[in-house]
């Protein structure tokens, strides 16, 4: 049984100052130490499974933010770190993200599949 | 303060750093206003006390295995002393800490240009501005 489900469902909150989101990169530190983890991308944070994401060219009071969060990437490089991204299908179409615009490696699920996916795991931190 | 037909806005924050995409917003809005010549008048209350913290520091990232200057991490009060730059005359940059706020979280050392104030600071701004934004937390 995979041991962590770690929800994140406030997407964008902070990321431009923290050059990426918190839990997500929580969650990739939680992994390197050994953990065995995956994520549930729900409510607007399914938005970080879309590819493609540019966040560059701010610049506040003449400071230029040189190194944009990568939102997209940061989830694929937890796929390839071994961490399962799993995203609500619903929470996507209700949003209109079709399934080519969705970065590879990522697992839909149903709202319906929810209760399982939750059971499927030995704890669940739903930030 | 501005004087009589400049106009400026008022901005209220409670977001302290880091943890909200308000915030980011409302520092744009606070360079855009004074690239327009609009004199800005900030109340940071609560957390936002801490936006303009003087210690802030970069670090490295471990995910990405960038170095503390590879990642080149950005802070409110670096992007506030810039603000700072920006409204250092006409248009002008006011910034008030809540001072109780401040006290109770032992959040005094700040970078150059904000000063001490209180709920008091945000009635006479209000008066004094063409608008008022009020950005709660949520």
């Amino acid at each position: 049984m995979p041991g962590i489900l770690s929800i994140v469902e406030r997407a964008y909150h902070g990321t431009i100052e923290e050059q990426d989101d918190t839990i997500l990169w929580l969650s990739h530190m939680v992994k390197n130490a050994g953990a065995d983890l995956s994520i549930l991308l729900r409510s607007n944070a399914v938005n970080y499974a879309v590819k493609g994401q540019d966040a560059s060219g701010l610049s506040i009071g003449g400071v230029a933010l040189s190194v944009p969060p990568t939102l997209d990437t940061d989830v694929v490089a937890l796929s390839t770190a071994g961490v399962t991204v799993y995203v609500v299908e619903e929470d996507l179409s209700d949003r209109g993200i079709g399934n080519d615009e969705l970065c590879d490696g990522i697992t839909k699920v149903k709202r319906s599949g929810l209760a399982k996916l939750f059971d499927d795991h030995d704890a669940v931190w739903h930030w | 303060m501005t004087t009589s037909g400049e106009k400026s806005i008022t901005i209220a924050l409670m977001d302290p750093p880091y943890e909200s995409g308000t915030t980011t917003t409302a520092l744009r809005i606070m360079d855009t206003a004074l690239r327009k010549g609009i004199s800005v008048n900030v109340f940071a209350y609560e957390g936002a006390v801490n936006l303009t913290m003087r210690g802030q520091a970069p670090h490295p990232n471990p995910v990405k295995g960038t170095s503390i200057e590879e990642q080149d991490h950005p802070s409110t009060a670096k992007f506030i002393a810039g603000l700072f730059t920006l409204g250092a005359d006409s248009p002008k940059l006011e910034w008030v800490n809540c001072g109780l706020c401040v006290d109770e979280r032992g959040a005094g050392e700040w970078i150059d240009g904000p000063r001490r104030g209180g709920p008091g600071d945000l009635f006479k701004f209000s008066q004094e501005s063409t608008n008022t934004l009020i950005i709660g937390t949520r």
